[in-house]
């Protein structure tokens, strides 16, 4: 267990900055997830930690030390990969003991620590098998087992959900974020998928073309987004953003509701005149896509809004109605840099 | 001339039996006729008294060829030889062939130059490799002879002296090891590129797994990646032998066979016997000799191949 830190990292290839100067620090025991869309420089990352990659700049730190120039093997990082990469030719028990041996751990130990591993991931009816006759969850298992076994200092995942199904996709995060917690060891996950970082993240890095966009606690991220790059990545729907008065007005779909709702906010608030072009059923709540037509914005702007049934029951498509949203509810842009512009002096 | 009305014809193309056998055909025909009617025309000369005077089918002797050549002086030492130059050559050209693909399967200035160096044994004409490796290993004007004499390896008062010559090609063992060089040299570009083919196919995730696990070069190679490449090195280690074994050319352009018959092998001792000789029952004989061993080998790779691949199914 130890601390990690990346004190501008960079990565080039050829002219190409695939990682921009990256700088953050992870406390000891803490879940990062590292979130951003693909070909943003996650998994190179990933790679430099590991040691995989070397940085083209810039000091990787694990337990206050660089780390920097060291090969992978002398790191004592536990890396899973997206492919969870079982060494096809040995058997789950073998596979779980290969870091042991790589590393020279008495046989006696040995067995004790793998029995260790295989009991925290219940997988010890898998142990004779070979990795081709496992499913993909039970490969995970073993990938992680094989990660735990040796008390590392820091763990990494990169997408290791990914090449799961989606019903076992969600018991695996579950799983996943109670493993950290019972082990308490530094983890790095790299994703693309935004649930996985909200739902696991203690803190979640955003990241856009090599460079942090903003880092922060989930609810941070999501409530106040540092520009409006992290505003419409992160959320499903992303935030509504209308050009107003100069500034992008920005806020989630749920704080946008009809002025005739019950739950409609009170007191200070901002209204729209929204013409309702359809709405979606997505079971317990409803999606409404309107778009509002402001002569001073130009094109009308499209903007989202989540009713619960008893509201979208009053709503119908192809008709003018107005929205409100409360003001405490709306976060502010500025135009040319994307910025957030703090409230007190919007 | 397609309208609605017409029913698209059904032509050969979409009769995938007869397809089947339409395409397989030329195979056949050619199997059967190259390789099929030799071999039974091998085993009918065999138990027969023919000679190239005499090359009809009849006069049948039965065994008699068989012990005849078995209880010459040459055989024995003809059968031993081509144990031992296959078995050497496997050995060397598949540890070779593994260590010139994991250095081909990185990355490094000036890969291409390698790679051309290590394949060009193959594009080499065997006439021209043959006055090469003549020239190389001459009696009186090696260079290797010549290199060796200059950091005194060689020569009076020296470990390899007193001669000034080794005579590559005039003993014995210096004679079998220079056919296994060669033989070596002329099929490591073959295994290597089976053995790469097999190489590259390994998820490069493995790799750096094992990197992150912990494991150096050596643990690397010995735990991973050869039992991964273990069905491809059987593929390439069959191939070498079957090429080996029947291989009479590098004995016939370097030793033939001597000094006596200490490097004689059972190709060319067939060739010699069969064709130089004019015993051509007899020369059958020696070469049917080769077939249940070849055949046994064969048999036994693909196994052992076929075993391990569906064991080791990549993940």
């Amino acid at each position: 267990m130890a601390t990690l830190e990346l004190r501008g990292l960079e990565k080039h290839y050829g002219g190409i900055h695939a990682v921009d100067g990256i700088d953050v620090a992870v406390a000891d025991g803490e879940f990062l997830a590292i979130l951003g869309p693909s070909g943003c420089g996650k998994s190179t990352i990933m790679r430099m930690i590991a040691g995989l990659e070397m940085p083209s700049a810039g000091d990787v730190l694990i337990g206050g030390k660089s780390v920097t120039h060291l090969p992978p093997r002398a790191r004592n990082v536990s890396m899973v990969f997206q492919s969870y990469a079982l060494y096809p030719n040995m058997s789950v028990a073998q596979n779980i003991a290969f870091p042991l041996k790589a590393r020279g751990v008495p046989p006696a130990e040995r067995a004790t620590k793998v029995a260790w591993a295989v009991g925290i991931m219940g997988i010890e009816h898998l142990l004779q098998r070979r990795p081709a006759r496992l499913s993909g969850g039970e490969k995970q298992k073993v990938a992680l087992a094989r990660a735990l076994v040796r008390d590392p200092a820091l763990f990494i995942f990169d997408e290791p959900l990914s090449s799961l199904d989606a019903q076992v996709r969600t018991m695996a995060r579950s799983e996943l974020r109670q493993l950290h917690d019972r082990t308490g060891v530094t983890t790095v996950y790299v994703t693309h998928d935004q649930l996985e970082a909200l739902s696991m993240g203690d803190r979640i890095a955003i990241l856009k073309s090599g460079k942090l966009h903003q880092v922060g606690t989930p609810h941070e991220l999501y409530d106040n987004p540092a520009d409006t790059f992290v505003a419409g990545f992160l959320g499903a729907p992303p935030m509504n953003m209308l050009k107003h008065d100069g500034r992008i007005v920005g806020f989630r779909a749920e704080y946008l509701a009809p002025a005739t709702a019950p739950d409609a906010p009170s007191g200070a608030v901002m209204s729209l005149r929204v013409h309702i072009l359809r709405l979606e059923f997505l079971g317990s709540v409803w999606l409404v896509y309107g778009q509002v037509e402001d002569a001073a914005a130009g094109a009308p702007q499209k903007l989202l809004a989540k009713v619960s049934p008893a509201v979208a029951a009053t709503l119908h498509a192809d008709e003018q109605r107005e929205f409100v949203v409360a003001r405490q509810n709306l976060r502010f842009f500025d135009v040319t840099t994307g910025l957030r512009i703090p409230n007190a002096l919007a | 001339m397609h309208s609605p009305e017409t029913a698209p014809t059904v032509g050969v193309g979409d009769r995938d039996r007869l397809l089947g056998w339409l395409m397989l055909s030329p195979a056949l025909l050619y199997i059967a006729a190259l390789v099929g009617l030799p071999f039974f025309l091998a085993i009918a000369l065999s138990v027969t008294s023919a000679t190239v005077g005499d090359p009809t089918i009849h006069g049948f002797v039965g065994l008699q060829n068989f012990v005849h050549v078995m209880h010459g002086s040459a055989f024995p030492l003809a059968l031993r030889n081509s144990v031992i130059v296959t078995v050497a050559t496997l050995v060397f050209t598949l540890v070779l062939a593994t260590g010139e693909s994991e250095l081909l399967a990185r990355h490094f200035r000036g890969k291409w130059l390698v790679q051309i160096l290590l394949i060009l044994p193959w594009a080499m004409p065997v006439s021209l490799a043959g006055v090469d490796w003549l020239w190389l290993l001459d009696s009186e004007f090696s260079p290797v002879d010549w290199l060796l004499r200059q950091v005194h390896l060689l020569g009076p008062g020296t470990p390899f002296g007193p001669a000034n010559h080794l005579y590559y090609y005039g003993k014995e063992w210096l004679g079998l090891g220079s056919i296994v060089v060669i033989n070596v040299w002329r099929l490591l570009p073959l295994a290597t590129l089976i053995v790469l083919a097999g190489r590259t196919s390994i998820p490069r995730d493995i790799f750096e797994q094992a990197q992150v696990d912990g494991a150096g070069f050596f643990r690397t190679l010995f735990s991973i990646t050869v039992p991964a490449l273990l069905p491809i090195l059987m593929v390439a280690g069959m191939f070498t032998a079957l090429l080996v074994f029947g291989d009479m050319t590098v004995t016939a352009l370097t030793t033939r066979g001597g000094p006596g018959y200490a490097t004689q092998a059972l190709p060319y001792w067939a060739y010699l016997k069969g064709i130089d000789g004019g015993a051509l029952s007899e020369g059958a004989a020696v070469a049917l000799f080769m077939f249940p061993l070849l055949l046994a080998g064969a048999i036994l790779a693909l196994r052992i191949a076929y075993r391990a691949e569906s064991q080791g199914d990549r993940s």
